[in-house]
């Protein structure tokens, strides 16, 4: 059994599963912020598994930013509790940040220094020592078949090997909540594709609990929890299938419109 | 691909964790610097045409007499050099500090603020890369000074470093606060018109103070109020090996003053709100 499927038994049948004891990766209780008189999320509450795929559903402007800012520690909590593994990130936000890895929607890499030294950087943030980082850095270009460009300048890598190096710098602390927003807005399939296969892999061979914020349906599978997001509401959290059939569709396209009153979202409904 | 990556819970920093992470902003600041030449040149030729045009033609018009810490009389161009120094560090200070608060470095500062050391401390060692920075640059203005006759005793070059370091975080501090706390100085003509010209032009970088006195007894205590003076004059006096203690208790003052405030007043959410929806905030 994944711990997906897991936590799937667990929320059917709570006091079955030794699961159910589990440390959220992430937990989010009644979050609401707002810019100024603007509303951007309200009442937000849920949980993300380690070792599970959860995927943040929703239109541009739902809220999936504003949401990555407030666990990042970016903004500060107006409403609510953040908890990653148990660590609340406005009280002991070290010991959160910690755990955790980001890739943020807008491109953080310097340009203009190499791949190493945009690892190396990363790794200093995280106070791990030059010799370390440099292991460290070595390992995850290989692992991201970026090796042989390790002195290159960021700016000659394409779009999807950017966003492979961002990854790979997320993970360079070992980190067991990865956070992606929008992680393949921008690339073709193929970098979509891979990039989606490379993050389920450190699901289920690292045990790491991934949120994925995406609007587009075609990178969600059935095995993935759901959170679906619209205009800073939570509408729906669960197992895909589970969202699926409590809005009396028959696939998550439908679901998804029929829960927010939408016409049309980017992407094909999973096969 | 390794079967598990998890890191063991610890709390709290190592004293050589906290050492690392200010190694790697200094380190990546001085090589981003590196890369922007045009920055480094625009950074030079300012103070370059104020000592080679502006002094050389009010040496006529300015006599100096002989005040501390310089032992005989000096050439107008000799005066100005501290001042045009400090010069440099406060455009650096200014520009660095507006663009860690808008929009320009944004993504860059997330990657920083995501850091687990405190955010605080990661604030000061941004400050700090700031700071090496504008050393870099003052060294260099220091340089082609040299071959303009304006030659400091060979240990100056070392007495002034302690001297720059704190005037350098004093002005970035000044900075990142302004910045922070000020909504209309959102741009860099706006803090050039409000905060540079009245700093730089009411201080004692251009004319000994006695002149100002003797001109306008007001302006003269509006240029002791100044901290830009104080940071002018602590430079000038490390340059020649002596120490200004009235400069450098204003500085290191000011510097914890004006740092905490930074720190308070720094909020990373507003760079981000003010590009409004669709610009990466939703």
């Amino acid at each position: 059994m994944t711990a997906t499927d897991a936590h799937i038994t667990s929320q059917s049948s709570p006091d079955a599963s030794p699961v159910a004891a589990v440390q959220p990766a992430l937990s989010i209780g009644n979050v609401s912020h707002s810019y100024g008189p603007r509303r951007a999320l309200i009442d937000v509450s849920f949980t993300v598994q380690p070792a599970s795929f959860t995927a943040l559903l929703g239109l541009n402007g739902a809220g999936k930013s504003t949401l990555f800012s407030l666990v990042t520690r970016l903004f500060g909590i107006q409403n609510g509790q953040i908890k990653i593994f148990g660590h609340d990130i406005s009280r002991t936000p070290g010991e959160a940040l910690r755990l955790m890895g980001v890739v943020f929607q807008p491109r953080t890499l310097d340009l203009d220094l190499s791949l190493t030294q945009n690892l190396l950087y990363h790794a200093a943030l995280h106070g791990i020592s030059r010799r370390e980082a440099r292991l460290r850095s070595g390992e995850v270009l290989t692992r991201i078949g970026l090796a042989d460009r390790a002195g290159s300048k960021v700016r000659d890598l394409s779009g999807g090997q950017m966003r492979r190096l961002e990854i790979a710098r997320a993970l360079l602390h070992r980190p067991r909540l990865l956070l992606l927003d929008e992680a393949t807005v921008g690339l073709d399939v193929k970098a979509r594709a891979d990039i989606l296969d490379h993050v389920r892999q450190l699901v289920t061979e690292q045990g790491i609990g991934v949120l994925w914020a995406t609007h587009l349906f075609d990178e969600i599978m059935p095995g993935d929890d759901l959170v679906v997001l619209h205009q800073g509401r939570m509408l729906a959290h669960g197992p895909m299938p589970r969202v699926i059939a409590e809005a009396g569709a028959q696939d998550v396209n439908t679901a998804f419109m029929r829960l927010t009153g939408t016409a049309t979202l980017t992407g094909r409904p999973p096969t | 691909m390794s079967s598990t990556t998890v890191t063991p819970e610890r709390s709290g920093f190592s004293l050589s964790e906290y050492i690392v992470c200010l190694n790697g902003i200094v380190w990546r600041e001085a090589l981003r610097f590196l890369h922007q030449r045009e920055r480094f040149v625009s950074a030079l030729v300012r103070p370059l045409v104020w000592l080679f045009i502006f002094a050389a033609g009010f040496r006529q018009v300015l006599g100096i007499s002989i005040i501390p810490p310089y032992e005989t009389y000096i050439l107008y161009e000799v005066y100005i050099a501290p001042g045009l120094m400090a010069m440099i560090q406060l455009f650096n200070g200014m520009q660095s500090s507006l663009s860690m608060v808008y929009d320009r470095e944004m993504g860059n500062m997330r990657t920083l603020l995501v850091s687990p050391l405190p955010r605080g401390y990661l604030l000061f060692c941004k400050l700090l890369a700031g700071t090496a920075v504008s050393l870099l640059q003052v060294y260099a203005f220091l340089l082609i000074a040299w071959f303009w006759d304006i030659t400091p005793p060979t240990v100056g070059y070392l007495t002034v470093l302690p001297a720059l370091v704190l005037s350098g975080l004093m002005l970035g501090a000044l900075g990142m606060l302004i910045s922070a706390s000020i909504k209309q100085l959102e741009n860099f003509a706006g803090v050039m018109n409000f905060v540079i010209f009245p700093m730089f032009f009411a201080s004692s970088a251009l004319y000994p103070l006695w002149r100002v006195q003797e001109g306008s007894p007001m302006l003269y205590y509006v240029c002791q109020c100044n901290p830009f003076t104080h940071a002018v004059e602590l430079i000038r006096f490390a340059l020649y090996g002596k120490m200004n203690w009235v400069s450098l208790a204003v500085v290191g003052g000011c510097t914890v003053v004006f740092m905490m405030g930074a720190i308070l007043a720094y909020d990373p959410s507003r760079g981000l709100v003010r590009r409004g929806p669709g610009g990466g905030e939703a």
